[in-house]
């Protein structure tokens, strides 16, 4: 590559990557060579499994009464953590369809990463519908299929919607990643050793690529097609998961504001969650080069903007609380600031609504340990505002004599600690697997190589 | 591909001289060639002059099929056995929008997936090919077939470039 000088140099977005080489080289040795941090990451989502299957195993054959789900509170904590997982995937989707829309320049070395962690966590939030019906296996009743007595789901309701628009959500963005993927999978091939297993394995999965022009003009085609039906599917999808409470009268839930501010509450969290696993991805494969302090810049920036719209939306839920005069709703909205779960709304307050305001400094943005602790607190901060939500709501509703306060069980805990250890599990197989950072698409925004000057001349001259 | 056809393929270090070579070779009326490159280059597809890809088609065939399927699912399903939920409509259109949308998305997606590898003509793992590992890595290539007699003219075009290696391909075998 032609040498480039130091003002060039500082309006690249990897001015520290030399060539097009380099960049095959540093991101194929991930797959090469683990380190002893992903095996200590790897036991412990293991174990995680472990407590997952326990935990749902002993719910499996004793029943559903080991969750604290009862009446009036039917969902809990399993809702609760479908949202976050289904919330969480949404800023994958967003960083690699909205953003290659938007031709955004620092999207290149995130958006594999992200994307995995899109489809990772609907395979996540996919359980929970499975382990809240208690009888999983009566799971297939959910899709429309022609059954004996040829009854079929009411389209009317919204979680009919909600099985349609995960099961799509989970389709699209596994098959953008995958195509995605493609000409990744071909440079893994063509680096690793002839007929050795890895070497079949991306010869299969790369459907015999080979970079020609016929294949980059259809591939750039499919993939902004893609893009863009991806972006109105990500919009619908928590738009959907928002009606799941929205359609229904229960005081707290029937709101028209709801499907906008899940959309921003999901990207806020997504992306505060690609923050959270790029921090140690980068420092333990050494990838400082792709992850710049301004790629973190541009993520902590898209978190303080859906991290004020979901804040606005808490401060416009209360206010119509107070202004809609309905004993009800005004009575939820008090209970959740100072009833039996203040604590709950407190800390989602506080994590979604306090924090991020330091992500206004520069010098925050620029840090990453303080990234890295300030998307942890949006994490838990996020998981809490379902619980609110769903709890708070479902707790108080019309009838008073109906009320009561709902208390998660420690098979649920397990559960949702579970999860954890499943998701990881397969982010953690897959940056050994797979190539974890776009290795074609990093070179879209490197300057191209040029014929040496004089050279040139010479040949013209000839 | 006529047996009398011959191949050549180099590989470059710099786009110039891949761009410059595509765009000699085709105005001495080589048409036969293949680009190759380690991400999409729009300059190699402009020097080859594509135009547009028919894989829209396929989305937009894939996205039409998908709003039919979709209304017609949930409007048969709500006639088959008319049961009316939360007093609304048999038929209540507002409702099954969202399924609709769904899927228009959903086969939207599974057509252009079809589409793009029907026009990029993959899988196709075992096919005998002309390829430099490189070209997933830093290099670009150009892969030009012509009959027998006018190769050496080819060849003459590519090695003006100076390519940093060029291989020959008697049968020639393939074009992507």
């Amino acid at each position: 590559m032609a040498t480039v000088s130091e003002k060039d140099r500082a309006t690249q977005t990897h001015p520290d990557v030399r060539n097009y080489g380099e960049v095959n080289t540093d991101i194929l040795q991930m797959l090469s060579r683990p380190g002893k941090w992903w095996w200590v990451l790897f036991g412990l989502s293991v174990a995680g499994i472990g407590v997952l299957a326990v935990s749902w195993g002993l719910q499996l054959i004793q029943g559903i009464g080991l969750s604290g789900l009862n009446s009036p509170v039917g969902w809990g904590a399993y809702i609760t953590t479908f949202v976050f997982w289904v919330g969480i995937a949404h800023s994958g989707t967003l960083i690699s369809a909205i953003l290659f829309l938007f031709r955004a320049k620092w999207r290149q070395s995130i958006y594999r990463a992200a994307e995995a962690m899109t489809v990772f966590a609907v395979m996540t939030a996919g359980l929970f519908p499975l382990i809240h019906l208690g009888r999983a296996w009566h799971a297939y009743w959910l899709f429309p299929y022609p059954n004996q007595r040829l009854l079929w789901p009411n389209f009317r309701s919204p979680l009919v919607w909600d099985v349609f628009a995960v099961s799509t959500y989970f389709t699209v963005s596994s098959l953008f990643f995958l195509l995605g993927l493609i000409p990744d999978i071909a440079a893994a091939r063509d680096q690793s050793k002839k007929g050795s297993l890895r070497n079949r394995f991306y010869t299969l999965l790369s459907f015999g690529w080979r970079g020609t022009d016929r294949q980059w003009h259809h591939f750039g085609k499919a993939y902004l097609l893609l893009a863009a039906l991806a972006t109105p599917l990500v919009l619908s999808v928590h738009s959907v998961v928002s009606w799941d409470f929205a359609m229904a009268i229960v005081p707290g839930w029937h709101a028209t504001i709801f499907a906008p501010y899940f959309v921003a509450g999901a990207i806020f969290s997504g992306v505060a969650m690609v923050i959270t696993i790029l921090v140690p991805l980068r420092k333990i494969f050494g990838l400082e080069k792709y992850l710049t302090v301004r790629h973190f810049d541009a993520m902590a920036k898209l978190c303080l903007v859906t991290g004020l719209i979901v804040f606005y939306a808490y401060l416009t839920e209360f206010f119509m609380a107070w202004f809609s005069g309905e004993d009800p709703e005004r009575h939820v909205f008090w209970n959740r600031v100072f009833g039996d779960y203040w604590w709950a709304t407190w800390i989602m307050l506080t994590c979604n609504g306090l924090v991020p305001i330091m992500l206004w400094f520069k010098r925050v943005r620029h840090s990453i340990a303080a990234l890295f602790t300030i998307t942890l607190f949006i994490n838990i901060g996020m998981w809490f505002e379902r619980y609110v939500i769903i709890v708070t709501s479902l707790s108080r509703e019309y009838i008073p004599f109906a009320w009561a306060v709902y208390r998660p069980s420690v098979i649920e805990m397990g559960i949702v600690f579970g999860t954890f250890g499943w998701f990881f599990f397969w982010f953690l197989l897959f940056i050994r697997l797979l190539p974890p950072v776009a290795i074609a698409e990093i070179k879209e925004v490197l300057p191209p190589p040029m014929r040496p000057k004089s050279k040139k001349t010479k040949e013209v001259a000839s | 591909m006529s047996a009398a056809h011959q191949g050549v393929l180099a590989s470059f270090d710099y786009l110039d001289a891949t761009v410059d070579s595509i765009k000699s070779l085709r105005e001495k009326g080589f048409d036969e060639i293949t680009a190759f490159a380690p991400f999409p280059e729009h300059h190699i597809e402009e020097a080859l002059g594509y135009k547009n890809s028919p894989v829209r088609l396929f989305t937009l065939v894939g996205g039409l099929t998908g709003v039919a399927t979709g209304i017609a699912f949930t409007v048969f399903t709500a006639l088959d056995w008319p049961l009316v939920t939360g007093g609304k409509p048999i038929v209540s259109i507002p409702a099954f929008i969202v399924v609709t949308f769904e899927m228009a998305i959903l086969f939207g997606v599974l057509f252009t997936v079809v589409g793009v590898f029907w026009n990029m003509r993959v899988p196709d793992l075992k096919s005998d090919v002309v390829y430099d590992p490189e070209f997933s890595s830093g290099r670009f290539g150009v892969y030009v077939t012509a009959p027998a007699d006018r190769l050496a003219e080819a060849r003459e075009i590519l090695e003006s470039n100076s390519p940093s290696r060029l291989e020959d391909d008697a049968e020639a075998k393939s074009h992507g």
